[in-house]
């Protein structure tokens, strides 16, 4: 099987789980609608229907290939550090840093990727923009919680903009081959992230007792995380083809991919109480806000792709 | 008009100007919107988050002196359908408030902001009287409060490039009239009745 046939399969495997969702959701529906409905089921309708449309624009992208694909990320990290930043309080002191990290950082970030530059893509925010930071705050002259309004620009930056962008620099890997077993990695990626995550939830539902930190998120349990994380590593096991890997290392990488993307999700939870809020947003339906879906790949993504590159690269 | 388009496009993606209508539904009624003002775009997201049929109606008042130059001036007539008014106007010259007269009269909806001048605060400052005074001439017109949330932290005073933020543009109810209210206790209730929405 050649690397497009791959990815229509992969597409079409999608697709036929969706529509098992979407029936599974109407037959549900229609069984609580006699009993006057249910708010989880509307919810769960709401965020199948979301899924439909974000499966539809990746999949757009990855045909428009790669100018799309590193677009359509730079478009997320857009709409994930205005997310962050909105429920982060800033003062006018914090105009400078906050026009520089959209209008600066995160368009040279995605243009570094999309030409690929690896060298620079890797310390361009961690060294560059978090110097910048502190001297435009400072020259601003408001020197009132001048350490906190920082690290909050710094973490927000960093999280929204630099770790995202690794799923599009998955592009970047030399992978002995054809160019499109890059975007299949970075399917297989969000993949495994995302399935992981809705297992969870499902497993979470149906099954969850013992939460994990029901200070922090109360719909993360430990029978959760075991049923849904251990079916997504046997889905990411049962994917080894499309990627580089052989079965065992498929599994090893799920297993990275999946503990690390529910480290994020509660750290990002974490994040998102200390600030006094229960979503990221509400752009997409169902879901919340777009760091809602992107709190666990920003913290897989980083480490997936160092792994694959330092392994799997020539 | 693909100006206006474009420009309520633009809005909803540099700051989202998010409609949230709490206390009424978007209506043809002839409406005075009244908002909090923090910051140049106050007006153009609130005209941003009405829906296209109503934006071709309603007329946001607009300053004069920030608005009627070069290419803003031709982005507030052709893009958003601005109303001018003269903030530094003389008073011995005629009514300041005419032309907003006229255009309640024709029977389009007016946009306007009776704190006067942009404020870097959540909450609205005492209002000056302009809009007591629209609301006695025209008793049947709706006084809608709108509450906009974050702008202000979007593009505070004497900046240039607004930071996208996701702000939200409340409509609260229409304010009750109450006959024989003095000016005072009137402007004072209107404003109330955005606090309540912040």
């Amino acid at each position: 099987m050649n690397v497009q046939e791959k990815f229509y399969w992969l597409m079409g495997g999608i697709a036929a789980l969706l529509v098992v969702a979407s029936l599974i959701g109407w037959i549900l529906q229609v069984r609580a609608a006699s009993r006057g409905g249910s708010a989880t089921i509307d919810n769960l309708n709401a965020r199948t229907r979301a899924w439909w449309v974000m499966v539809a624009v990746l999949a757009a992208c990855f045909l428009l290939g790669q100018t799309a694909t590193v677009l359509l990320f730079a478009i997320a990290s857009v709409f994930a550090l205005r997310e962050f930043v909105t429920l982060t309080p800033t003062r006018p002191g914090d105009h400078m840093p906050l026009v520089a990290c959209f209008y600066i950082m995160l368009p040279v970030q995605y243009w570094l990727i999309w030409y690929g530059w690896y060298g620079l893509f890797a310390v361009f925010l961690p060294v560059y923009g978090f110097l910048s930071l502190p001297v435009l705050m400072a020259m601003s002259g408001d020197t009132e919680g001048f350490l906190e309004r920082v690290t909050k620009i710094q973490w927000g930056v960093l999280i929204t903009v630099y770790c995202i962008s690794y799923v599009p620099a998955l592009l970047l890997l030399d992978l002995h081959g054809d160019a499109g077993r890059n975007l299949l990695l970075i399917i297989y990626l969000l993949l495994v992230v995302q399935i992981s995550d809705v297992l969870q939830y499902v497993f979470g539902k149906l099954f969850g007792k013992h939460a994990i930190a029901p200070r922090v998120s109360p719909s993360k349990t430990v029978e959760g995380f075991i049923g849904g994380g251990l079916s997504a590593i046997g889905i990411g096991t049962a994917l080894w083809r499309i990627t580089p890997f052989t079965p065992l290392q498929a599994c090893a990488m799920s297993t990275v991919i999946v503990v690390t993307g529910f480290l994020g999700g509660l750290s990002l939870s974490a994040a998102k109480r200390s600030l006094g809020a229960k979503d990221w947003g509400s752009m997409i339906e169902g879901h919340g806000g777009m760091l809602d879906r992107f709190d666990s790949v920003s913290f897989a993504a980083p480490v997936f792709f160092h792994l694959c590159r330092y392994y799997f690269t020539g | 008009m693909w100006l206006s388009r474009l420009l309520a496009g633009m809005m909803r993606v540099l700051v989202g100007a998010q409609p949230r209508w709490i206390g009424c539904k978007p209506s043809p009624a002839l409406r005075i919107y009244y908002a909090n003002h923090t910051s140049h775009f106050d007006a153009l997201a609130l005209w941003s988050a009405l829906p296209n049929r109503l934006r071709a109606t309603t007329r946001p008042v607009a300053a004069k002196d920030y608005w009627s130059t070069g290419l803003r001036a031709w982005v507030a007539t052709n893009g958003f359908n601005a109303l001018f008014i003269d903030r530094n106007a003389d008073r011995s010259a005629g009514d300041p408030l005419a032309p907003l007269g006229e255009a309640l009269q024709r029977g389009e909806s007016l946009i306007i902001f009776p704190e006067g001048t942009r404020r870097a605060q959540a909450l609205p400052s005492p209002f000056k009287s302009g809009l007591f005074h629209l609301a006695t001439r025209f008793a049947n017109a709706e006084l809608v409060p709108v509450y906009l949330d974050n702008l202000y932290r979007s593009m505070p005073k004497g900046t240039f490039l607004p930071v996208p933020l996701t702000c939200s543009v409340r409509f609260g109810k229409p304010l009750e009239r109450r006959a024989e209210e003095a000016k005072a206790d009137f402007l004072e209730r209107a404003r109330a009745a955005i606090v309540e929405l912040a």
